[in-house]
């Protein structure tokens, strides 16, 4: 289980995190979702132990790791942009983990490669082994990232915006089959991303993010179906912000009497329990608007 | 990625033949007449110019204080641009200032700063005379000399190429479990050699070709302290014409194959980068 409490950053004036608490649960597949400058890929380095909090401690099955560095963490860390080695063959980079450990622990030469062409027939890359980086397509790159980053045999995966350099057909393709390969090794995994529908389809949490605080965190369907915050109505998924400061969802609208034309909306008040939006049609007649699910945030961010 | 062949218009030719007579009259004339001079009175003048006594110390010197002064600026440049493209420290701005230093101040003041710090009458010259070390009229005087001149070059050509490769190769070789050393030496290193190259030939043609830094500490003795730019000078003002132009054409052959490996470098630096983004 891996636990932050109260995780402080500063780039100089700039608070980067304002008192991070969370824990992660082990297996689980945690999704950091905020717009750029939430802090997200910040909180992500810190746990991989790339970036140091100055205020906090962060603690890997109730050992603190707070000051440990990267390479005594035993995590695997993808990059955006892969940061393969160009000047190694595909199968060097996989085994370049396994091969700069200490001599007492360094596997012979030929049982890394053997683990090496092993991983890469794991990531449907067989038979790449003797290619340069240079020579592979995004996604094939991207998955010799993974490979090399889980032959150290790492006890959590982490992912910065794993698919934000590929296409939308090869990104689609990579989301769901890195679904299934969490589904197989049981990784305790996060990956940081700004892409919501992203986050919803591959996560089973989703922690949003929103100038260096957690804003929420839950199931993609708490998080979808039951914001916390304004932020979190606006950021994830469509919201619509009516007169009054109510947050309703496109699907959770019901046009109770209308006759198919456009509605302007006038105001938004409570009835009887229930929240209902009053608008006129176009010829000046007045209708009732009726969503099946809305919410209201006080200033506070709380719910009504 | 290759230019398109376009049809050459009157201000392009223009402009090409202009430029080709500039280097023409400026730059292939002058080397030219180096080597017709140096050989105007046979080969065997030429052979003897460059064989004779002081000819050779001058060379051999001009060899010792690249040899000394070329690896301490190599190691010098990496670990500037490392620590100045790997990491963020208060007064990096004004170390990359301080790198370029050498480029701005006139050699000749670079040896007189010498001069003035550890010659006979300088700060630390009666501390030096008391235990007879001798740096200025010295050989270690012209190291000192050239290091400060050809001190930014290694590190000029890799800053630049370091910070555009950015952090990202150094922090995955880490997170793998690699060391820091581990992560210079098998990922940094490969990643920079043909800019390393680069500089070390550029910091090499220069610390060879030093006169002015390296003439005012040098104190002009023959066979001693007389590198083979010095040289040159004191066999001209003797108006021995074919010797000094003989031992400049020499000067002139390490500037010409300077040039030939710098363009190979450059050719194999193309051909990787091309390669790479297909």
């Amino acid at each position: 289980m891996i636990r932050l409490d109260g995780i402080t950053k500063n780039f100089g004036t700039h608070a980067a995190l304002n008192g991070i608490d969370l824990e992660i649960r082990d297996g689980e597949f945690v999704a950091l979702l905020g717009p750029s400058g939430s802090g997200k890929t910040t909180l992500l380095r810190i746990i991989a132990g790339l970036a140091f909090p100055d205020g906090g401690r962060v603690s890997f099955n109730g050992e603190d790791v707070t000051d440990l560095k990267v390479a005594d963490r035993k995590v695997g860390f993808v990059f955006q942009h892969y940061a393969l080695f160009r000047h190694m063959t595909v199968a060097d980079n996989v085994g370049f983990g396994l091969s700069v450990r200490r001599r007492s622990e360094r596997p012979s030469k030929s049982r890394i490669r053997a683990r090496s062409l092993e991983l890469l027939e794991l990531m449907q890359l067989g038979g790449l082994g003797e290619r340069y980086p240079a020579q592979l397509s995004g996604g094939q790159r991207q998955r010799v990232a993974l490979a090399r980053a889980l032959a150290v045999e790492p006890q959590l995966l982490l992912l910065d915006e794993p698919f934000g350099a590929l296409d939308a057909k090869v990104r689609k393709d990579l989301r769901r089959w890195l679904r299934r390969l969490h589904e197989q090794m049981g990784l305790t995994t996060i990956f940081v991303t700004h892409d919501q529908e992203e986050a919803l389809e591959l996560a089973d949490r989703v922690v949003v993010m929103d100038r260096g605080r957690v804003e929420q965190a839950g199931t993609p369907d708490e998080v979808y179906m039951e914001p916390a915050t304004p932020f979190v109505a606006a950021f994830v998924g469509e919201s619509n912000r009516l007169p009054g400061g109510l947050h309703v969802r496109p699907h959770e609208i019901e046009i109770v009497a209308s006759g198919g034309q456009a509605v302007l909306v006038e105001t938004v008040f409570r009835k009887g329990g229930v929240w209902r939006v009053e608008g006129t049609l176009s010829g000046g007649e007045t209708v009732l608007i009726e969503p099946r699910r809305s919410r209201k945030f006080h200033s506070n961010g709380a719910h009504p | 990625m290759s230019a398109r062949r376009q049809t050459l218009g009157v201000v392009q030719i223009g402009l090409i033949v202009l430029a080709l007579a500039f280097i023409a009259l400026f730059l292939m004339l002058p080397l030219v007449a180096v080597f017709v001079q140096g050989l105007s009175k046979g080969l065997e003048a030429y052979g003897a110019a460059l064989t004779e006594p002081d000819a050779l110390a001058a060379i051999r010197l001009t060899l010792l204080i690249a040899a000394i002064s070329v690896p301490l600026n190599v190691a010098f440049g990496i670990c500037a641009a490392w620590a100045i493209t790997k990491f963020d420290f208060p007064g990096k701005s004004l170390l990359v200032t301080f790198i370029d230093l050498p480029f701005s101040v006139s050699p000749v003041v670079a040896g007189l700063i010498y001069v003035l710090l550890f010659g006979a009458q300088g700060w630390l010259g009666p501390w030096l005379m008391e235990h007879d070390v001798r740096i200025i009229f010295a050989v270690p005087g012209i190291v000192l000399a050239t290091i400060f001149v050809t001190f930014p070059f290694v590190a000029r050509e890799l800053i630049p190429l370091m910070s555009e490769q950015g952090r990202d190769d150094e922090e995955a070789a880490l997170s793998l479990g690699a060391s820091g050393f581990q992560a210079f030496l098998r990922v940094t290193l490969p990643n920079i050699r043909w800019g390393l190259l680069y500089g070390v030939l550029l910091c090499n043609a220069r610390a060879m070709g030093e006169f002015g830094a390296v003439s005012v500490v040098s104190g002009h003795l023959r066979g001693l302290t007389n590198t083979m730019p010095l040289h040159v000078e004191i066999l001209y003002n003797e108006y021995n014409f074919v010797a000094a132009f003989a031992v400049a054409s020499l000067l002139a052959l390490l500037a010409l194959v300077t040039l030939v490996l710098k363009s190979a470098v450059e050719w194999r630096f193309g051909y990787r980068s091309g390669s790479a983004g297909h």
